[in-house]
């Protein structure tokens, strides 16, 4: 199944959270990735049909998701925010998912899922006294319990430990290629481009970027990268970088050298035969800029 | 009416502390009651002053406020109620599940309690007992779908409704005359009256308008919150 949305807005007031975003989502794992308030949970909830558009539509298969408490036979959403009912445990928690979905068999809909997410263990304790990777699986067990087409899981790996992100990795992927449409948001590169094939990048509420990882990858690594190089001599050092083209500037500051490589591949391959051809020991190379946040900025500087 | 979410609407009203809030007032009304009897003040009036000021002036208002918020404003609260919303199930069908809710279990709490203290002062004397009972009932259904629907529209449910008890239902519905037909205790009242041949019970609201009135409150109050969950939005606060 698809998720289309197609010029999709979002405000509050004055101020935009979501700015004319289009895209697909289809089967397979997509990771929706950006900053902390680049405007993915508000995404995230338009296509779950827990927020309305201010302008745009969002659809599944055609049909309008907000107001439309069908959507929910296809899609399972995993909510951001841990709470869920403490009094129930595990195993109730679970159940009721399943009867509220008026499965035929719920429980053993509900041990099934229970099962996917490894928490046959503890399915008899009071969900208040779960840890918070325990109530994360917890929930992603209610939200598979009918078998959803769709997936959708706002932040999922937050407050797992790695072993429980492993696994939910491993089963989220495994659901993708069921051919299973998920979509999971989350901060980090690193969780997004291990799970993903398709990595949609938002930022400041603007779509960014979209490809598979390869290509999110390249063009984060293909951009002007700084850095902060220390050596012997640096006014030496400077003056035989400047005149290789994949060095974009090189200003000469109290703390070294500051170089703008264009070329992130052939500045590498560059700078330690130039320091060696020029007689100039290298004592350090730090890049200045590679925080996730300026990657972000810079992405979406090219797009805009 | 969907039974799985009003067995986790129950659980979540009476299975946590909240249950001694229902308690404690019904045991507050049984407890003047008794307090009467024993200094002998048991008297038609005094049992009809207790059942107006307290059973039906602040023991009612009150639970209402209690069970028909609690149903539904503490989930909104913490974001519980996703899982409840994220169903194939109509929200209307969830508002009206959390009414029957809230309605049954101040039905409970105020009507058996309103009989038996009445009871235990006077009998059945003068329908009395019987009278105020029925009026917990009828009023006690219309503030719980009255306060289920302020849970669902504000996130203050709580503070509101107790200024609307006090201020309004308390103050101006006793006090200012032409409020009077737009109190839900007030209609209560009349239905009491109807029931009971007390001499010291009189009400100006006609039977047919607190009927009335009391009917297009609670439906009213029940489809509108049906229509509010059915755009309800979790607001990005990422």
């Amino acid at each position: 199944m698809n998720i289309e949305l197609a010029q999709v807005s979002r405000w509050y007031g004055n101020v935009v959270a979501v700015n004319d975003v289009t895209m697909t989502i289809g089967p397979g794992v997509t990771g929706l990735l950006g900053p902390n308030g680049a405007g993915k949970s508000t995404l995230l909830h338009m296509m779950a049909g827990f927020l309305a558009p201010s302008g745009g539509t969002v659809t599944l298969d055609g049909t309008r998701i907000w107001q439309n408490h069908e959507i929910y036979r296809s899609i399972g959403l995993v909510p951001e925010r841990e709470a869920v009912y403490g009094f129930l445990t595990g195993w109730q928690f679970v159940l009721s998912s399943a009867r509220l979905h008026r499965l035929p068999n719920p429980d053993d809909a509900a041990r099934k899922a229970l099962a996917m997410v490894e928490m046959e263990g503890a399915k008899d304790r009071r969900i208040e006294t779960y840890s918070k990777g325990m109530r994360q699986r917890v929930k992603v067990a209610a939200a598979l319990v009918h078998d959803p087409q769709v997936l959708l899981l706002d932040e999922p790996f937050n407050g797992m430990d790695p072993r429980q992100r492993l696994h939910l990795m491993e089963l989220i992927r495994e659901m993708g290629t069921a051919g299973k449409t998920i979509l999971f948001s989350s901060h980090i590169l690193e969780e997004v481009e291990r799970v993903a094939q398709q990595i949609e990048v938002l930022v400041a509420g603007r779509h960014a970027a979209s490809g598979d990882f390869r290509e999110i990858r390249r063009r984060m690594t293909d951009r002007p990268h700084l850095f902060r190089v220390r050596s012997s001599d640096d006014r030496r050092l400077a003056s035989a970088l400047i005149a290789d083209a994949s060095s974009g500037s090189v200003s000469l500051t109290e703390a070294g050298l500051e170089v703008r490589a264009v070329d992130f591949r052939r500045f590498t391959w560059l700078l330690p035969r130039v320091a060696r051809d020029a007689g100039v020991r290298v004592w350090q190379v730090s890049p200045a800029d590679e925080d996730l946040e300026s990657v972000f900025s810079y992405l979406i500087n090219r797009s805009g | 009416m969907n039974g799985v979410i009003a067995g986790i609407s129950y659980r979540a009203l009476l299975g946590r502390r909240r249950i001694w809030l229902l308690v404690l007032l019904p045991v507050v009304l049984l407890a003047l009651a008794v307090l009467l009897r024993v200094i002998g003040a048991d008297g038609e009036r005094a049992t009809v002053e207790l059942m107006r000021t307290f059973a039906i002036g602040i023991m009612l208002p009150l639970l209402g406020l209690i069970a028909g918020t609690g149903v539904i404003a503490p989930e909104i609260d913490d974001g519980t109620v996703i899982h409840l919303l994220a169903k194939p199930i109509s929200r209307p069908v969830i508002a009206q599940t959390k009414f029957l809710v809230a309605a049954s279990v101040v039905a409970l709490f105020a009507t058996v309690p309103t009989f038996l203290a009445a009871y235990l002062l006077i009998g059945l004397e003068s329908g009395v007992a019987s009278g105020f009972a029925l009026a917990a009932l009828v009023g006690g259904v219309a503030y719980a779908a009255v306060f289920m629907l302020l849970g669902v529209v504000t996130r203050h449910a709580v503070t509101i409704g107790i200024a609307y008890a006090v201020i309004w239902e308390g103050l101006v519905g006793n006090l200012v005359p032409g409020a009077r037909r737009f109190s839900v205790q007030q209609w209560a009242q009349t239905v009491a009256d109807q029931v009971s041949s007390s001499f010291f019970l009189s009400t100006e609201i006609a039977l047919g308008f607190a009927a009335t009135a009391l009917f297009v409150v609670t439906v009213g109050a029940v489809v509108w919150a049906g229509l509010r969950l059915r755009s309800f939005s979790l607001t990005g606060d990422e």
